[in-house]
């Protein structure tokens, strides 16, 4: 159900370049969301992923190039992003810590809700309506999660692989049209990974596109419906997910090219031969 | 919230009641029956006398009638032995210890003392000399000590989460495996701290029995009656002395209760029934001038209402949106100049006579507009920052008043003069100057400046709970846990920033404008950074922190205390800054969260056991 053809892809950032003074994190990288769609931004370490999450969620302005959100451009403040329908979770979770579960998801619900201060002082009955439909979108994004049973814990006290679930929640709560996952399962045991994965998907079949940052290859291969590789600031190649895994210069780029002839012919027969086998697991866990 | 469902209580629950050996080996009922009869006895001795002279204040010569501190003691030594017979399990008793726990006990017994030797020392010294104490005297050391010496030979359930169990043990001499004196005497202080050390009871009290809602908010009622009178016995004590010994058998016997569990349940009934709460403070604190026949006391506690009420305001700044003002009593000032410039005394440079309201509304919108001017430049700073530039505007206010005297600047506020002759309010033909009659209570100007202020601390209580509890308080406390997060969640950081400060600036403007007609006079020097009168800035902060951030009760009670103790410890004028700082830094190694703690704070200061990979804050941008 990919939706390549559709009329107006939900993200598109073209030419995006980020220098940190002489340093260019990000350099020239085009990347497309389309809609009901899960791509995968993976890259060794230091290859400018989050950097470039943030140029597209506004905490970064990009020195070169345009982020635009269902064809308009996207405002350079992180909060108008979210506003315009962009949300995001972080690579180190950022919940707000001695909040509690409810609350922390009914911050999320902040740019869909109206009331101001003098509302809030007045009590009228518009204000309970409004804050009674905060609670209410916020329990069944709790029950979406599966957080329900943990309202009125503090965010602080919740294990971890809840802690990333309710980062989750707290971003869907501002019904975003893009999800941007920043390591999601990173940390996670496989069983904890498999549940993400289930979470996603789900999260897609309510019209949700999302892009997903991630370390691990076969959480990516098995979510996502295109996969974009960032190496050194610049996308290497982008495509579906066997195009990438067989792509040549992804694998130089995490395993490392053999000098030519230097370290002797034997070594780089080695690597060479280490290269086909990763390559045959890797095909292995797709299988 | 159900309170038996917050993580707190689990934790309590899970963690087992730790009940360690005595500090002196006893039987438990020779224990008993010693801490009883001590207290008996401490009780018996205050009916002797304790001096022989009337010199020392409060007349402690009488025999077969207890005086001043004697009366101190008395309560105290009653307490001790009330609770003493709560753990022989005497029906009708139960109620007052929940918790079952002996170091109620154990701290009541160290109350009394405390106050029984403070006043024998004092005697002592003040007269010069042992010899000035009678027998009465020495029974009462005696039998105070005997009591906490009792209750020291009863099982004591002490703090765990301080012991990692190897501690103790690893610093034994090699070989001998005995631990070396000063080891075991740094063991012995330790588990003394723990002991006194209030905070969680972990024997969690058995769910209270279920009453009809009446009885309970009958038992708020009363909690607050009996509020009422100590607040009102602390503020009326004639001498330092006295007021000294109230201090302590007040707040070890505060800690006592709440390690009884008391005051847990106490409030978990007010949390049940919040109007009838509310209802039943105010009420209280209304009743307070009708206590009083001279106006001394009423004026302390107008001042205590003014502080308190800024220290709120200053609250909704620091405690919700967590942004560090140190020139915060510049909005104070903003509304008292205000209301000054337009109240139609004649040394205003203005000639015109607002009428109250107006006056009000002037005072808080000029504070309005003077925090937006503040804040729009400053609140972009984080931190450290924006601390150093809020407390230069709080000076370049006062500097500015003091030089808009016609001569270095426009002619507006009589420059260091100030605006004196402020004249007293009349609302509704009722004015405020003259002492009204009620029957046969008489309400004294400043009984009638109290009732009004206290209309306003209600008014910013209000303000303060409705606002916290709301989408933008939710926003502000996102803002105070983590900028950037907050931002990202599609908070617009600065405007609801800009929005705290406004809010706080306006509170305090109101109060000014009430402090001008109190004060019957402004001048620059009222609205200093640090200074010995409160409320000023530091001290407004200080109000904040020693109270609890984030509470509303917090501000409240650290202000009536900052404002009590310089007010009535004349001794400690020279040193008052100094045993300021040492309390501070006291209260900041023991208790950060502050003596009546946010549930989230509480935890935030004290709950490093779960610190996970979810409480990182490293700025996520600095990872490329």
């Amino acid at each position: 159900m990919t939706a390549t053809d559709a009329p107006a892809p939900v993200l598109t950032a073209t030419g995006v370049t980020m220098r940190f003074g002489g340093l260019t994190a990000v350099h020239d990288v085009d990347l497309t969301v389309h809609h009901n769609e899960i791509v995968g931004l993976i890259g060794p370490n230091g290859a400018g992923k989050t950097t470039f999450f943030n140029c597209l969620t506004g905490l970064y302005t990009p020195t070169e190039g345009t982020v635009t959100y269902k064809s308009s451009a996207l405002p350079p403040k992180p909060h108008l992003v979210t506003k315009a329908g962009i949300a995001r979770t972080f690579q180190n979770i950022r919940l707000f810590a001695n909040m509690t579960v409810l609350e922390n998801v009914q911050v999320g619900r902040h740019t869909r809700t109206k009331e101001g201060l003098f509302s809030a002082l007045l009590r009228g009955p518009a204000f309970r309506r409004a804050e009674k439909a905060s609670e209410e979108r916020a329990m069944e994004l709790l029950a979406f999660t599966g957080l329900a049973p943990k309202r009125d814990h503090l965010a602080r006290n919740l294990p971890y692989g809840e802690q990333r679930k309710l980062e989750i929640a707290r971003a869907l709560a501002s019904d975003p049209g893009l999800l941007l996952l920043d390591e999601p399962t990173a940390g996670m045991n496989p069983q904890e990974t498999r549940a993400t994965e289930a979470l996603v998907h789900a999260i897609r079949a309510q019209g949700t596109a999302v892009l997903v940052i991630e370390h691990d290859m076969r959480f990516i291969f098995t979510l996502c419906d295109r996969v974009a590789v960032l190496v050194q600031g610049e996308k290497l190649t982008e495509g579906t997910a066997d195009t990438v895994q067989a792509d040549e210069r992804v694998i130089a780029a995490y395993l490392g090219t053999p000098f030519e002839g230097a370290p002797g012919e034997e070594e780089a027969a080695e690597v060479a031969a280490a290269e086909a086998r990763t390559e045959e697991t890797q095909e292995g866990d797709q299988r | 919230m159900n309170p038996h469902t917050t993580p707190a209580a689990t934790k309590a629950t899970e963690t087992p009641a730790a009940q360690t050996a005595p500090l002196i080996p006893l039987p438990l009922t020779t224990a008993r029956a010693l801490t009883a009869t001590g207290a008996l006895l401490s009780a018996a001795s205050t009916f002797l006398s304790w001096t022989w002279t009337t010199r020392f204040p409060g007349n402690l010569t009488v025999n077969g009638y207890p005086g001043g501190l004697q009366l101190l003691t008395l309560t105290g030594a009653l307490l001790t032995l009330a609770y003493t017979l709560t753990t022989w399990n005497i029906p009708g008793l139960r109620w007052l210890n929940p918790a079952g726990s002996n170091n109620a006990t154990a701290l009541l017994a160290t109350a009394t003392l405390a106050t029984t030797w403070y006043t024998l020392v004092t005697i002592a010294v003040q007269l010069g000399g042992l010899a000035n104490l009678e027998p009465g005297g020495y029974t009462a050391a005696l039998a105070t000590l005997l009591t906490l010496l009792g209750t020291l030979a009863l099982p004591l359930d002490r703090h765990t989460e301080d012991t990692d169990g190897t501690e103790d043990t690893q610093d034994a001499t090699p070989g001998t495996g005995r631990p070396k004196a000063t080891t075991r005497a740094r063991a012995l202080a330790r588990t003394a701290l723990r002991t006194i050390r209030p905070g969680h009871p972990h024997q969690q009290p058995p769910p209270p029995r279920p009453l009809p809602p009446w009885a309970e908010i009958l038992i708020i009622a009363a909690a607050f009656g009996i509020a009422l009178g100590i607040v009102t016995y602390g503020i009326g004590t004639a001498y330092g002395e006295l007021f000294t010994g109230f201090l302590l058998l007040a707040g070890l016997g505060t800690a006592g209760l709440a390690r009884a569990g008391l005051l847990g349940r106490l409030t978990a009934l007010t949390a049940k029934h919040r109007t009838p709460t509310v209802t039943a403070a105010f009420i209280a604190a209304a009743l307070f001038p009708l206590t009083q026949d001279t106006d001394q006391y009423t004026l302390i506690a107008v001042n205590i209402l003014i502080f308190s009420t800024v220290a709120l305001g200053l609250n909704v700044v620091v405690g919700l949106a967590g942004l560090l003002d140190l020139g915060y009593v510049a909005f104070l000032g903003v509304g008292a100049y205000t209301a000054a410039l337009v109240s139609g005394t004649t040394a205003s440079t203005l000639d015109i006579h607002f009428p109250f309201w107006a006056a009000v509304l002037t005072g808080a919108a000029a504070s309005l507009v003077f925090g937006v001017v503040i804040g729009a430049p400053t609140l972009r700073l984080r931190g450290d920052y924006l601390a150093i530039v809020t407390l230069g505007f709080g000076e370049i206010f006062r500097i500015t008043v003091g030089n808009l005297n016609g001569e270095s600047g426009p002619s507006l506020t009589n420059g260091p003069n100030g605006i004196p002759n402020i004249p007293d309010l009349v609302l509704f033909g009722y004015s405020f100057g003259d002492t009204h009659h009620l029957g046969t209570i008489a309400l004294n100007p400043f009984a009638n400046y109290y009732l009004l202020m206290l209309l306003f601390t209600v008014i910013v209580v209000l303000v303060f709970s409705r606002a916290g509890n709301s989408r933008i308080g939710r926003a502000w406390i996102a803002i105070r846990e983590d900028e950037t997060a907050a931002t990202a969640m599609g908070i617009n950081g600065f405007r609801l920033k800009l929005l705290a400060f406004a809010l706080g600036a306006t509170l305090a403007g109101l109060a000014g404008t009430v402090q001008a007609h109190v004060a019957y006079t402004v001048v620059p020097e009222q609205y200093v950074f640090a200074g010995p009168v409160p409320p000023n800035s530091a001290f407004l902060l200080a109000a904040v922190i020693l109270g609890g951030m984030g509470t509303i009760s917090g501000p409240l009670l650290g202000a009536a205390l900052l404002y009590l103790i310089p007010a009535k410890l004349q001794f400690l004028q020279d040193y008052q800054l100094l045993a300021f700082g040492a309390a501070l830094i006291l209260l900041m190694r023991f208790r950060p969260e502050g003596l009546i703690p946010n549930r989230r704070r509480q935890l935030e200061f004290h709950d490093t056991t779960t610190t996970g990979p979810g409480t990182l804050t490293h700025p996520e941008a600095s990872t490329p």
